[in-house]
């Protein structure tokens, strides 16, 4: 009843190529935003930030990248975490080395950085795709892995690096809710971004090239350019989460944070959220960084205690077994699930 | 020279190790176009099961248990996983393998357990010396790795007869060829897949016994096993041969620049030389050393 287009007409081509062209959509955006911006911080405990909100945002940035690549690009990389990794030592070498440096401005050169690496391990991908891709790309993140182990210069010759107190434009980011409240800005802007450029000229070439690039290239989108794009901006997104997943969530860290299990952690995310979906990104995000604090939580309400060692089993069992059950169930993931059920909202409570 | 030829000699061995668990993959892929990322974690989970089973049993049966052990988890990968997704993208499927591998990484350690356990086989091993009137001192090798290279050319011989000689074989080998053109002349998918996944099954177990043999039977055998990956590269996807050389090269090249490059670049260079060469090579053969060439139509 609430929720239809009936009635609603375009007069405008603004309006017309609106990102949300239905009102009770933007309207839910806002409420969304507006939670997420006043009422979140007012009621939230910090562990809620710490533990579940920051990692679950960060993360959705990350999948945010590798949904472009992989979600509209078709391009399968396993090398997330490598992407990420480049980020965030990137960041942390220009704080450490560069006297005032502003923390942004170290975020975007991380990002910057992880889009150069991004293209180099992206060249293979116009003579090879698929599985071979996958292989490439797991090339780069153990290469990664090693450079940031065996290089001592990128950590300041310490075992790990530890971040200073992030600070923004003379404030102290000194309590979760702070920094809660960066990430949250950051990944809105770079999200809404995102939705715009997979919706233009750029996302339609990347969607071509993923349904069939030979068909793509006959319609005059020249492979490598669009290919590589999709890589630099991939990596870009996956740089500035790594960066951010090192400053805002984790405060100091060694290599193993970024090894090829979070490059799997974020693909299951994309997996489950939704290939080819902005939102899928956050849903998936939440999704996964939801289900092992439930696994620790459950079981302890129930009365059944479980070992870490048990716990950890029994998450990789749940995502595993999720994992085939969507793509057996619904490839596209929880976004289409959502999709299809507005569809159905759309009519309720008159289907025809 | 002496020391050289022990390097080139411990890498062709390792690779052994490799192209064993190369092998499976090679199997899955060519009869159902399937790329196994799980045949690293059927590694780990066929060496655990036999491993623990041989805590109460001999080897005699506990070998067989295990191998119907991995024969019902082909079942139940065909029935719970492949047959609903048949006729998805390759991409889909290969996901789909990722899934299995994480659940099967879960389940096989929660039954089994996560430590460390011992795999005594009653092989020989440690390190002999071999060639002695040639070389001065003559070259030292590891017994285990001449045991796994006689293990892994006695599989592979039984590969090739059951391919070449028998009927399933030829099956096998029709359905490799063209599904849709296999399928019309009789030749049931389903079962075709069972075997072929039973058949990785076992090649699992016998990779997990040598790897198990050598490391102990613990959770990194599943991630060596990605090293496959760049040994599928190198040989190509479709040939079991290739599957053996790919992996051949792979451990000497490891070897060989882990001696003579590792001081270089500061060691540790063994985590991604192969990952390295693999991707190299991509761009100049795609299709690897003896695969099929890629032909793709609109």
């Amino acid at each position: 009843m609430l929720y239809r287009e009936t009635g609603q007409f375009k007069t405008t081509y603004a309006a017309d190529q609106a990102m949300f062209p239905i009102p009770q959509d933007r309207i839910g955006l806002w409420l969304i935003l507006a939670i997420a911006f006043i009422g979140v911080p007012l009621i939230g405990s910090p562990y809620l930030f710490a533990g579940l909100l920051i990692p679950a945002l960060i993360l959705a940035l990350a999948a945010i990248g590798l949904n472009i690549l992989t979600g509209y690009c078709g391009q399968l990389s396993l090398g997330t975490g490598a992407f990420m990794a480049v980020g965030a030592y990137t960041a942390y070498n220009f704080v450490i080395r560069v006297p005032e440096m502003n923390l942004l401005l170290a975020f975007l050169l991380g990002g910057g950085m992880a889009a150069l690496v991004g293209v180099l391990f992206g060249l293979p991908s116009l003579r090879i795709k698929g599985f071979y891709l996958a292989v490439a790309t797991l090339a780069a993140q153990f290469f990664v892995d090693w450079v940031f182990i065996r290089i001592k210069w990128f950590v300041n010759y310490g075992s790990n690096a530890s971040a200073p107190e992030p600070v923004l434009f003379g404030l102290a980011l000194d309590t979760p809710v702070k920094k809660y409240l960066v990430v949250l800005a950051i990944v809105v802007i770079m999200a809404l971004i995102a939705k715009n450029i997979v919706r233009g000229r750029v996302g339609r070439a990347w969607m071509a090239v993923r349904d069939m690039d030979i068909a793509a290239e006959i319609i005059g989108i020249r492979l490598l350019p669009t290919k590589l794009l999709a890589f630099a901006v991939s990596s870009f997104y996956c740089g500035v989460a790594g960066a951010m997943w090192g400053f805002l969530h984790l405060g100091a860290w060694e290599p193993l944070t970024f090894d090829i299990n979070r490059s799997f952690q974020v693909l299951f995310m994309i997996i489950i959220g939704g290939l080819g979906s902005i939102l899928g990104s956050f849903i998936g995000a939440g999704f996964i960084s939801a289900v092992p604090i439930l696994i620790s939580l459950v079981p302890a309400a129930l009365g059944v205690p479980i070992s870490v060692a048990t716990a950890s089993h029994l998450e990789s069992m749940i995502f595993g077994g999720l994992i085939i059950f969507f793509l057996i169930a619904e490839p596209n993931g929880i976004a289409r699930l959502w999709q299809i059920g507005k569809e159905k909202l759309r009519l309720w409570p008159f289907p025809h | 020279m002496g020391f050289f030829l022990e390097v080139t000699i411990g890498g062709l061995l390792a690779g052994v190790l490799y192209s064993l668990v190369a092998l499976g993959f090679v199997l899955i892929f060519k009869a159902s176009g399937v790329f196994n990322f799980a045949q690293g974690t059927m590694v780990l989970f066929a060496a655990l099961s036999l491993v623990r089973m041989m805590e109460v049993m001999p080897f005699w049966i506990a070998f067989p248990l295990a191998c119907a052990i991995m024969i019902a988890l082909a079942f139940v990968i065909e029935r719970v996983v492949l047959r609903p997704l048949v006729n998805q993208e390759a991409i889909i499927l290969f996901m789909a393998t990722l899934g299995i591998s994480f659940f099967l990484e879960g389940f096989g350690q929660a039954v089994w357990g996560s430590d460390i356990y011992t795999l005594n086989l009653g092989l020989p091993s440690g390190p002999t010396f071999i060639l002695e009137s040639v070389f001065d001192g003559g070259l030292l090798v590891e017994k285990l790795d001449i045991f796994a290279a006689i293990v892994a050319g006695a599989l592979v011989t039984a590969l090739a007869v059951f391919f070449q000689k028998t009927k399933v074989g030829l099956a096998l080998r029709a359905v490799a060829d063209d599904h849709q053109a296999a399928q019309s002349i009789g030749v049931p998918l389903n079962y075709i897949w069972l075997v072929v996944w039973s058949a990785a099954g076992i090649v699992a177990l016998v990779a997990g016994m040598v790897w198990g043999a050598k490391l102990g039977v613990q959770f990194s055998i599943a991630f060596v096993a990605l090293k496959a990956l760049p040994v599928l590269i190198l040989g190509g996807f479709t040939s079991v041969p290739g599957a053996i050389i790919g992996g051949l090269l792979i451990g000497l090249g490891e070897k060989l620049s882990e001696v003579y490059l590792g001081p270089v670049f500061g060691g540790g260079i063994e985590n991604w030389f192969a990952y390295m060469l693999a991707m190299i090579f991509l761009m100049f053969r795609p299709q690897g050393l003896f695969g099929d060439r890629i032909i793709e139509r609109v």
